[in-house]
């Protein structure tokens, strides 16, 4: 672990293994997330137009709309992946806890261990163990301490409640878990290092309604210790399980609010019609 | 009418497969000739003798092929810490780091290289190597077969690359892990067995290759103490043998392609072994 000050709001698990510099203490009314002006293009075509959000600390924001809308692209914007894709151009500014991403300075990869990413189509490593999985990222991140590995390996498969399932496996491929099984490995291995922050891309949208529930009620544990940002083609799932909602529609953001006032009773009449199913 | 018909359908039918049977038969006949073939001629006269002895003088029957052995042993052995690791590099370079562009101009440059006749080999290394160090050595030898390798291992390692799925790739970066380190402890640890029997593969082509080494190893009857001196080598002894007057030599050039034979199934085996615990698709590297 690093000896740098703590300046985490995550205070059940209060240091990321590596930070950047020393950043300043967020106050208690800082977003996690300020998006001001984001503006993103793939080559020439523009999928996101003048984005501004404010993403709430330990709360969970679902991001809807109808595929294709941007959806998802916004939410690689928050950990700098999208840049990864070819093509990939960005205008506008995304800061985290204040401090700007896309300053010439900043490292992304730096970036990528304090927001922690769930992707839709689960991807545990196949080639590693269950345990492996978990502890690749505080590995390849330099943490070689044995009983420092093994205790995060328990702590982060009991956050994803998976240890229960797998406590007697840890040493077993991980493609011979089930596929929701292998969703919560891939959510424990982002866990491991701690992030504060955590974006989901449709978690559950390969699982059966078992797996999904599962999956939620995660949700719902983990919010109090970080920042969830979650993209759902669900709505209900949305209403289940996020305070914040922001909805998406054709690379605009045109609402965001609680969740309940978006779902009863919302402000425009695009989402009005997406909610209430009259489209998308 | 009708019946006729149905006959004649039928008919069409059983010529066409019978037909396509026969040419099926016609890949696997010269294999199974071959094989048969160089164990009545070759599986006797593999004795002792054979693998432990010098050759004879010219005329002299006995004596065996034990330095021809061990220098294709040796030249392969250089071949593969040349060929192997810039090969895997390219490789890696090709799937991971080069932009589209660059990455079709490689490709291609790669397999006119693949294609090329593996005398061209011999001879471009005859003149930027053999005639400056004014001999054939071990090293030109291994040199030679080394370009040949080189190729190969790039386009198998490329694809073997391809096959792991890129959300490998954006899961390690997710996880705030530098590329590279993502590439070395996660790609390749998933591709590792595919690009092993490329590699392997690669040999096993190489092991056989007769005419790069003709006048960059060239040969020698007896040991060679040192890499810079010409080196024997199998099919080159196969070579010599088989058309030299002596029916001893022939019968042991039998026995030296059978080995040769024996070698190239090994690797074969041992790839299929291999692709069998592999976590990618397999099925593909065999027909490399």
């Amino acid at each position: 672990m690093t000896s740098q000050p703590q300046t985490s709001p995550n205070t059940e698990n209060p240091q990321p293994v590596a930070t950047a510099q020393p950043r300043p203490t967020p106050g208690p009314d800082q977003p996690t997330f300020e998006v001001q002006g984001l503006n993103v293009w793939f080559g020439e075509r523009q999928v996101l137009f003048d984005i501004c959000l404010r993403v709430q600390p330990k709360a969970v924001t679902a991001i809807i709309g109808p595929s294709g809308c941007g959806k998802t692209t916004f939410l690689r914007c928050l950990n700098r992946m999208h840049e990864l894709s070819p093509g990939a151009r960005l205008e506008g500014r995304v800061r985290l806890l204040g401090e700007d991403l896309y300053a010439r300075q900043v490292d992304p990869t730096l970036i990528r261990r304090r927001v922690g990413m769930v992707f839709q189509k689960s991807n545990p490593f196949p080639s590693m163990s269950v345990a492996d999985n978990v502890t690749i990222g505080l590995k390849l991140n330099g943490v070689r301490r044995k009983s420092l590995l093994q205790e995060r390996l328990e702590q982060t498969l009991r956050m994803a409640a998976l240890w229960d399932e797998v406590k007697d496996r840890l040493q077993a491929n991980a493609l011979s878990l089930s596929g929701g099984q292998q969703q919560r490995l891939c959510i424990a291995r982002a866990l491991a290092i701690e992030p504060e922050v955590l974006l989901m891309d449709e978690p559950a949208s390969a699982l059966d309604p078992q797996a999904t529930a599962k999956i939620e009620e995660l949700v719902l544990q983990l919010r109090r210790q970080l920042t969830i940002v979650i993209v759902t083609h669900n709505m209900q799932q949305a209403s289940r399980i996020s305070e914040i909602t922001a909805f998406f529609y054709a690379g605009k953001l045109i609402e965001a609010d609680q969740t309940k006032k978006l779902f009863t009773n919302p402000s425009h009449q695009q989402t009005e019609d997406y909610v209430t199913g009259r489209f998308g | 009418m009708n019946d006729l018909h149905h006959q004649w359908r039928k008919a069409k039918n059983w010529i066409v497969s019978g037909l396509c049977f026969a040419c099926a038969l016609m890949v696997l006949l010269p294999l199974g000739l071959v094989v048969f073939h160089l164990i009545r001629m070759g599986a006797s006269s593999i004795d002792w003798a054979f693998l432990t002895q010098l050759p004879n003088r010219a005329g002299e029957p006995g004596g065996g092929m034990a330095n021809a052995i061990v220098g294709s042993l040796i030249l392969i052995s250089l071949a593969a810490a040349i060929g192997i690791p810039v090969g895997v590099l390219g490789g890696i370079y090709l799937a991971e780091y080069a932009s589209d562009r660059r990455r079709a101009s490689i490709r291609f440059a790669a397999d006119l290289l693949n294609g090329t006749p593996s005398i061209v080999w011999g001879i471009v290394v005859y003149a930027l190597v053999v005639r400056p160090m004014k001999g054939a050595s071990a090293y030109a030898g291994g040199l030679a077969l080394a370009l040949i390798i080189i190729p190969l291992v790039i386009r198998t390692t490329e694809e073997i690359l391809q096959l792991v799925p890129n959300g490998h790739r954006e899961a390690a970066l997710a996880l705030g892990i530098p590329k590279w380190k993502g590439i070395v402890f996660i790609v390749l640890k998933t591709a590792r067995q595919g690009i092993l029997s490329g590699a392997l593969l690669a040999c096993s082509r190489v092991a056989g290759e007769t005419a790069p080494l003709l006048f960059t190893a060239a040969g020698n009857d007896s040991w060679s103490r040192k890499l810079s001196e010409p080196i024997a080598s199998l099919p080159r002894q196969i070579y010599d043998f088989a058309i030299g007057p002596y029916d001893d030599w022939h019968r042991q050039a039998w026995a030296g392609a059978l080995i040769l034979m024996m070698v190239a199934l090994a690797i074969n085996v041992t790839v299929r072994i291999l692709m069998r615990g592999s976590s990618l698709p397999s099925g593909q590297m065999t027909q490399m």
